[in-house]
């Protein structure tokens, strides 16, 4: 019976915490498709702010995929074989690589933003372009890769996978290919799943970096909450719930068949 | 490249190891091994065997001045991926990613051979190594004694020049070890190829090794055939490693040890004072007392089979270990005579 009891209150206990972060949320997407939200939703059921939305805001919703892809890309390329050569290394350096690598998360983006405008502001062309605000989002990504990368190499002795290999004559570059790169899959993909979702999302750092014609998906959601209606903005987060969420649980379902296998 | 399938002679000059963080893992030290010798490095953890075994297959270079040289040609600086050598590790670094196929055949896949060609390889090295039927398994699928024989399959897939073996039985329980030991010493004694095996287990390098290097705290204490390792241990260290040995130290009379149960005859002390001796358990015969000259009190025996190891004190200032043989009646609290060939007494230098 106390059982029961102490059962019964974790559960409500959970709801409780469960709703009070699931109804924002929820109140937030029904704003979005709400005629007038002031006067509730007696006033009346809309898509015209989703559509409003897309036709002003399509536009930073690809560039943000765009960014996401490019920065993810990066990521591979220069993380991967960065957590290889750190892990292989191993020693005092690669500890002191690994902890400036990690640093941007604990510096605020406008710190991280305001540096690359001193240093690249006059570069104009690239100022301008949406590779600017890649650049940041690589660097503030690029912990996550490379972290989740050496968590696996921690796990499957890679070291000894990679003598193995050589001792069969493999050289460094086939060893990375053929037994580096497959064993590390769970890591590369766990760290894919990061780096995106943190760059579709990013706000700080993008938002110094910005040009009016380089908006992000976040830049243009704050765009809409400062100049236009609460249900044009409540829209838009509609909008990012169902281009993230699919994305999110498309990553995560290939994350784990990678894991399983 | 010379030799055929017999591999190449190996020369380690001077080669020593200082880590970055400044320990000393290897004294500097000189070695020869023959083309087709099985060479054991054997010593406890920490003596310097694995470093001496990286620096042969190049994954860890000598401090300067060192020199490892195949077939008379200078290798130091040749890294692992060009030295043509087989290495089975420790814990065996199978590729998790690849089926059991494609990890034997992965050094003949990097060397170009074309696949029926390696299929054929695989499937001859899978028939030798006892593994047929698994080709297609992955390495998580496959029991210990498997992974290890398909880490031997794959080593010598390609051929090598010689074969480095790191600890490959450790990682086995104790029965797995002893039947694969023997398989492995056929297989080596078949390929007729250069090998160089690290393991701190004493009846593995007295079974595999034509000659075992034994090693302690960076340095070579003794080289030399099984025999010579077990008979005639050159210092301590040797004699208590290999084997089990009674320990004697005391003063010498007319050529004669002096013990507390008697006095014992050995050959070679003519001139001494003072000696250190080493006398094997199993060469202590026991007799009546009274009929020898040394005797002493069993503190207890253990039967263990093929033997009964007997514990007799009295004799020499500390207990002696005899292995009787399992068919005589011995109990506590008799006392005996013991029985030693005065060259069954081995003298061993004092320790420093």
């Amino acid at each position: 019976m106390r059982d029961r009891l102490l059962f019964a209150g974790q559960l409500l206990f959970t709801l409780l915490v469960a709703a009070f972060l699931v109804v924002p949320a929820g109140l937030s997407i029904a704003a979005g498709v709400t005629v007038n939200y002031f006067r509730g939703i007696q006033s009346g059921v809309t898509l015209q702010w989703v559509v409003q939305v897309w036709d002003l805001y399509a536009d930073t919703i690809l560039l943000s995929f765009i960014i996401a892809f490019g920065t993810l890309a990066v990521t591979l390329l220069a993380g991967v074989p960065a957590a290889y050569a750190l892990h292989l290394r191993g020693g005092a350096l690669s500890r002191m690589i690994e902890e400036i690598i990690t640093l941007p998360v604990a510096i605020p983006g406008l710190a991280l933003a305001l540096a690359l405008l001193l240093t690249y502001g006059d570069f104009s062309e690239f100022r301008r372009s949406w590779l600017f605000i890649m650049v940041g989002h690589v660097i503030f990504t690029m912990p996550f890769m490379v972290r989740s990368v050496m968590a696996v190499f921690a796990t499957i002795d890679v070291k000894t996978l990679d003598e193995g290999a050589a001792s069969l004559g493999a050289s460094p570059w086939r060893r990375f290919r053929d037994v580096i790169v497959p064993n590390a899959v769970p890591g590369i993909l766990a760290g894919s799943l990061m780096v995106v979702t943190l760059s579709l999302g990013e706000f700080n750092l993008t938002w110094m970096l910005h040009t009016p014609l380089t908006k992000t998906l976040p830049i243009g959601l704050a765009d809409s909450y400062a100049s236009m209606r609460l249900e044009v903005a409540s829209a838009y987060t509609l909008i990012f719930f169902i281009m993230i969420i699919p994305l999110l649980v498309a990553m995560q379902r290939f994350a784990d068949r990678g894991q399983v296998k | 490249m010379s030799g055929g399938g017999h591999g190449a002679a190996v020369h380690i000059e001077h080669c020593g190891k200082t880590f970055a963080d400044g320990t000393r893992a290897l004294e500097p030290a000189t070695l020869a091994i023959a083309r087709g010798e099985t060479l054991v490095l054997l010593g406890p953890s920490g003596c310097g065997k694995t470093t001496m075994l990286r620096i042969i297959a190049g994954l860890e270079l000598p401090d300067p001045g060192g020199k490892v040289l195949f077939d008379g040609k200078d290798m130091t600086s040749v890294p692992i991926e060009r030295r043509n050598v087989g290495m089975v590790f420790q814990s065996y670094a199978l590729f998790p990613n690849m089926t059991i196929a494609e990890n034997i055949g992965y050094g003949l896949k990097i060397r170009g051979m074309a696949k029926p060609d390696r299929a054929a390889r695989v499937a001859e090295l899978v028939a030798l190594t006892g593994i047929a039927g698994l080709e297609n398994r992955r390495v998580d699928q496959l029991s210990g004694g498997q992974r290890q024989r398909v880490a031997l399959a794959r080593a010598v897939a390609i051929r090598p020049r010689i074969l480095l073996l790191d600890e490959p039985l450790t990682a086995l329980d104790a029965a797995l070890r002893e039947r694969l030991r023997g398989e492995l010493n056929r297989l080596l004694r078949a390929l007729g190829i250069t090998a160089i095996y690290v393991t701190h287990d004493q009846a593995e390098a007295m079974e595999l090794g034509d000659r075992i290097v034994v090693m302690r705290k960076g340095a070579i204490a003794q080289i030399g055939s099984p025999r010579e390792i077990y008979f005639a241990p050159q210092n301590r260290f040797v004699a208590e490693f290999i084997g089990a040995a009674n320990i004697v130290e005391t003063t010498v009379e007319d050529g004669r040890l002096v013990l507390p149960g008697g006095r014992l005859s050995i050959n070679g002390a003519n001139n001494l004072a003072q000696a250190v001796a080493m006398i094997r358990p199993e060469t202590i015969g026991i007799v009546a007392p009274g009929n020898v000259p040394l005797s002493g009190m069993i503190d207890s025996v253990s039967f263990v089979g093929d033997r009964q190891r007997l514990v007799v004190s009295g004799a020499a200032h500390k207990p002696l270990t005899v292995d009787a043989p399992n068919t005589i009646d011995a109990k506590a609290g008799e006392r005996v005579g013991l029985l030693i060939a005065p060259e069954a007494v081995r003298l061993l230098p004092p320790e420093t």
